[in-house]
């Protein structure tokens, strides 16, 4: 349960300071200290048992169908990096405090910190691949937020964006990586996959993997060719940069490669790939460092060659080279976070942080000089002090190594010339800043830093020095725990001290701090020489790619999405026709193995005039009425033809819904032009006709082979179970409002949803109303004709019996809520014609909004109701009752469900149909009221 | 007869989707009704082309028409209705609120014939 108070107690830290308010800072502090502190407690009163060898485990099922485990260890490993985590994160705080102005909004900045040390606690404890990631994408998105903490500035807007974009990306690469791996193993529980490195090492996957979980820990750890976003993220507060850059962010890479290093090392990819790329990485960074001008980027590419050269350890395939780099990165994390806290208070005071400006500061702020010349000596690898001990496992280990073969005596001489330009950065570091004459040009006078502002460094320079001191005393215990966590067997012998006699790595050491002095004394004639290359701008190259990728994308969308549906239309209908013109290519022939049927004289003649109707809709389509006319004889033909194969139901559906149809497009073309003008040229018209008679022939080709193969139905479940188990004998009205009811559920929702819809279109529309016919004739003024008012009225009573009969018997014979509803529609929507909407309101004064609304309701109250009697939704029961006069009648919640079909048709369509007429008469310019 | 209802079909899918090629709002819509029926009978043939099958269940039908595919054409129909009514309404505020009918929102002029 420690465990996950480690890692969830800064998280709700993160919300703590938001409690405070921005003006009372102490207390904003001190909310923020609290629950790091006490997980750095908690962890402290584990470590006894971990360094004893112990390895507390937790682990809650999270998703268990992805392999998602809420498991965390605290092996030795984790425990090394937590400290460093809680315990730099702590210093960082009290620095914070001190360092943030009245402008900055503290407990945003302190929430925001909270939240990156979780994640980043989140990743060393990990005992799951995916939960390792998660946190792993977590540190990408809280880390932006903070590097682009003064959002006002251009720079760390485009700084933040950088470091997201690059480490976001290596993030994805990870997943892919881990999911391989995971695949390769069967489980993405972190103690299998390290146990499991002969399995990974054989398996053809394991190169790809390899490749992305590097490019992963590549980004984050700013490795060559990715180490541009690093400089970029110096925007940052520093506080930030202290943090992010010499602790955590940045060490969530080579921490990957520690974790991973039982699983993934050994091999010869494992070995090139990443010790070349760290030892490139180290000399490149290395250079920069001695080449720029602003403190924090100077620190900035100090990093980036520190990290190479824990990146090159890890990858020497060597048991102590593992160790060498663990303790490299405790000693580097220590001086570097430091030596950040230096660069912000001297910016803090001088108000620049270029190097060329500040000169002889020492006078100003003599302790922070001091603390300053410590921790950069360490940096450089000065004997008495912690970076020279690692530095010199780190020499040593390059001796040793195969790499190379017989060009294995580069990597010492390499390493070596690393070391000189790191002990040469850091005597510029100290001596351009802190000594070397006056200060120039300075907008303020430099004063000491305060003492709490200067605490953290003091402490940090105490830590240097004590390991420095007392290696076997202070470090060796944790570093062994370390090490047997990062090579899951117990670690080579270690034998920490200041000296181990004359040897090769000590003349490398002498050599690397020698000749670091006499490049930092001709330094100059390396700046003359590096003025030779045009300075590139990464941001800008970053940036123009970034626009590029933008450009191109937005040339994408403008080409595919051009806003024309027509050509919507196109694409669509081309992909459809590629995909099923690929399937039916792939079968044999197009005649199935079923006989066909003979056709009778009758059904000719009523194909006859269905192909003639539907190719006179298209041709005649500019004169929009008689097209029109032909489609509704479409609909009539294809009524006729489901009552001929013997489907009922479906033809008095199609009958009803046919009638409704046309009334309301004879409607809508009142409105619109009568005629369709002639803008089509030449070539679209064949170009469209070619795609239509291409699909139209797909079409046809894809059900002839459809109708010609035996098909394998599951309808004898229903035909089989319909009376038994659904009451009724008229089946497709028991798959509506029965086995499938909750599909039907949905269907007149969404045809409610239709009619509210249109409801809203019509709302307030005012259309232009032409008071006469194309040709100019005026409408005739007997609006509503004798003969149909009155045929229509004594029609009635007569259509709502019928819908009454049609609903009531639709369970056993053709019928039931959808025909009857649409019977009903059309009756009323006769009177609307034959009276005018006027004459129908008065007389039919409701709303139709409720009775489409409370038929979905009924619906869906009839599914509810089954859970009272315990069963699921939408369950039906049924019973037969014996009514006189009327006969057997069957008496099932499904009718009630029916009942809810039949209202929300009957609403939805007159919502429809009256409110689109009452735009008609509702404001018309008739000629009878003119003469009136 | 399987041939005949194919071809029927083929030919309605091409002329509807000739229609919803076009540029003008009205035929579109139209185009859309046509294609749906054209749709509509597909589905419906995808359970076989039955003659004189029995609508109802009893004891002395010897064969039933697919029930299954009627149920989905049943609401397919309903819900076309819903999305002709829905397209051409929408066709119409369109019109109202841009002044053209063409698809693309373009404004071209209109030839006034329905002037007064």
């Amino acid at each position: 349960m420690s465990l996950l108070l480690i890692v969830l107690l800064p998280l709700l830290g993160s919300l703590l300071p938001s409690l405070s308010s921005n003006q009372r800072r102490h207390q904003c502090a001190l909310l923020t200290a609290a629950m790091p502190l006490i997980a750095l407690l908690v962890t402290l009163r584990e470590t006894p048992g971990v360094i004893a060898g112990e390895v507390p485990r937790l682990a809650f099922s999270w998703v268990p169908a992805l392999g998602l485990d809420l498991a965390l260890r605290l092996d030795g490993l984790s425990l090394l990096f937590v400290l460093l985590i809680l315990g730099i994160g702590l210093l960082i705080i009290l620095y914070a405090r001190h360092y943030l102005s009245e402008a900055d909004n503290m407990p945003r900045f302190y929430a925001y910190l909270m939240l990156f040390m979780t994640s980043m606690l989140g990743i060393v404890m990990a005992d799951n691949l995916i939960l390792l990631w998660m946190f792993w994408e977590l540190t990408s998105l809280s880390s932006f937020l903070l590097i682009g903490f003064w959002s006002h500035q251009s720079a760390a807007r485009k700084g933040a964006r950088m470091a997201l974009a690059v480490t976001g990306m290596g993030g994805l690469a990870l997943l892919a990586g881990l999911i391989l791996i995971g695949q390769i193993v069967g489980t993405f529980d972190m103690q299998t996959v390290l146990d499991s490195r002969d399995v990974i090492l054989a398996d053809p996957r394991y190169l790809p993997a390899l490749l992305l979980i590097l490019l992963g820990a590549f980004t984050k750890s700013a490795q060559f060719p990715f180490q541009f976003w690093l400089p970029q993220a110096m925007a940052a507060p520093t506080p930030v940069s202290a943090f992010l850059h010499s602790a955590t962010m940045v060490k969530a890479g080579v921490f990957l490669l520690a974790r991973l290093h039982p699983a993934l090392a050994g091999s010869q990819e494992w070995l090139y790939l990443v010790s070349l790329t760290g030892l490139v990485t180290m000399l490149y960074g290395a250079y920069f460092a001695l080449i720029k001008l602003d403190l924090k980027t100077i620190l900035a590419y100090s990093t980036v060659s520190h990290l190479g050269l824990i990146t090159m350890l890890f990858g020497l395939n060597s048991q102590m080279a593992v160790v060498a780099g663990l303790f490299h990165i405790l000693n580097h994390a220590t001086f570097k976070a430091a030596l950040f806290m230096t660069a912000g208070i001297v910016d803090h005071e001088c108000g620049t942080r270029d190097i060329r400006k500040l000169k002889g500061l020492w006078r100003y702020m003599p302790m922070t000089t001091a603390l300053a010349a410590i921790t950069a000596a360490s940096m450089a690898g000065f004997p008495l002090l912690n970076g020279f001990l690692s530095k010199e496992m780190m020499l040593a280990e390059t001796l040793e190594t195969p790499l190379l073969g017989g060009l294995a005596w580069l990597i010492p001489v390499l390493a070596t010339i690393g070391s000189i330009l790191a002990a040469a950065y850091s005597l510029r570091y100290v001596r351009n800043t802190f000594f070397d004459g006056k200060p120039r040009e300075l907008e303020k006078t430099p004063h000491e830093a305060s003492f709490p502002m200067r605490l953290p460094v003091l402490v940090l320079a105490i830590v240097c020095i004590i390991i420095g001191l007392f290696p076997a005393f202070s470090a060796t215990g944790i570093l062994t725990t370390a090490a047997d966590a990062a090579l899951t067997m117990p670690a080579p012998e270690l034998h920490l001290s200041i000296w181990h006699g004359f040897n090769l790595p000590l003349l490398m050491s002498a050599i690397a701090l020698i000749g670091g002095f006499m490049v930092y004394v001709l330094r100059q004639h390396l700046f003359t020489f590096h003025r030779q290359f045009p300075s590139r701008n990464s941001l800008a190259i970053f940036e123009g790619a970034v626009q590029r990728l933008v450009r191109f994308t937005q040339w994408g969308i403008d080409t595919l999405e051009n806003g024309s549906l027509q050509r919507y239309m196109l694409w669509v209908v081309i992909s459809a026709l590629a995909v099923s013109g690929m399937s039916l290519m792939g079968i044999e022939t197009l005649k199935g193995e079923l006989a066909v049927q003979k056709a009778d004289p009758l059904l000719i003649v009523g194909a006859a005039i269905t192909c003639f109707a539907g190719l006179a809709t298209a041709f005649l389509h500019r004169r929009r009425l008689i097209s029109l006319i032909m489609l509704s004889v479409v609909g009539l033909m294809a009524s006729l033809a489901f009552a001929r194969f013997s489907a009922p139901d479906l033809a008095l559906t199609q009958l009803a819904v046919e009638v409704v149809t046309v009334i309301l497009l004879m409607l809508a073309l009142f409105f619109l032009p009568q005629k369709t003008p002639k803008e089509s040229s030449a070539s679209r018209i064949v170009r469209d006709v070619l795609l239509a008679a291409g699909f139209g022939g797909v079409v046809a080709s894809l059900n002839y082979a459809l109708l010609t193969r035996p098909l394998n139905s599951i309808s004898d479940y229903f035909l089989e179970h319909s009376v038994s188990g659904g009451g009724g004998h008229n089946v497709v009205n028991v798959i509506l409002v029965d086995f499938r009811g909750f599909d039907t559920l949905g269907e007149i929702t969404v045809l409610c949803i239709a009619g509210i819809g249109i409801y809203k279109l019509l709302n307030r529309l005012r259309l232009f109303m032409p008071s006469s016919d194309s040709e100019g004739r005026p409408w005739s003024p007997d609006r509503y004709p004798m003969i149909l008012a009155s045929v229509s009225q004594s029609l009635l009573p007569m259509a709502l019996l019928v819908s009454v009969f049609i609903f009531l018997r639709g369970h056993n014979a053709p019928g039931g809520g959808f025909i009857a509803g649409l019977v009903t529609a059309v009756a009323l929507i006769l009177m609307y014609i034959a009276h005018g909407v006027e004459w129908a309101q008065q007389r039919l004064s409701f709303q139709y909004q409720p009775i489409a609304v409370s038929g979905v309701a009924i619906a869906t109250l009839t599914g509810v109701g089954s859970w009272a009697f315990g069963y699921p939704f939408l369950t039906s029961a049924f019973g037969h009752f014996h009514i006189p006069l009327i006969g057997d009648v069957e008496l099932a919640t499904a009718m009630l469900f029916d009942l809810g079909v039949y209202l929300t048709v009957v609403g939805a369509t007159l919502m429809i149909l009256a409110n689109l007429g009452k735009v008609t008469t509702s404001h018309r310019p008739s000629k009878q009221k003119e003469k009136a | 007869m399987e041939a005949l209802f194919a071809t029927t079909t083929g030919i309605l899918a091409a002329s509807g989707l000739y229609l919803a090629l076009r540029g003008r709002t009205f035929p579109v819509v139209v185009g859309l009704t046509l294609l749906s029926y054209a749709v509509n009978l597909f589905l419906f043939s995808t359970g076989g082309l039955t003659t004189d099958g029995a609508a109802v269940i009893s004891d002395d039908a010897s064969k039933y028409a697919d029930p299954l595919p009627q149920a989905l054409v049943l609401t397919a129909i309903v819900i076309g209705f819903a999305m002709t009514a829905f397209s051409v309404i929408l066709a119409m505020r369109v019109r109202g609120d841009v002044g053209s009918d063409h698809v693309n929102g373009n404004r071209v002029d209109e030839p006034r014939e329905d002037k007064s």
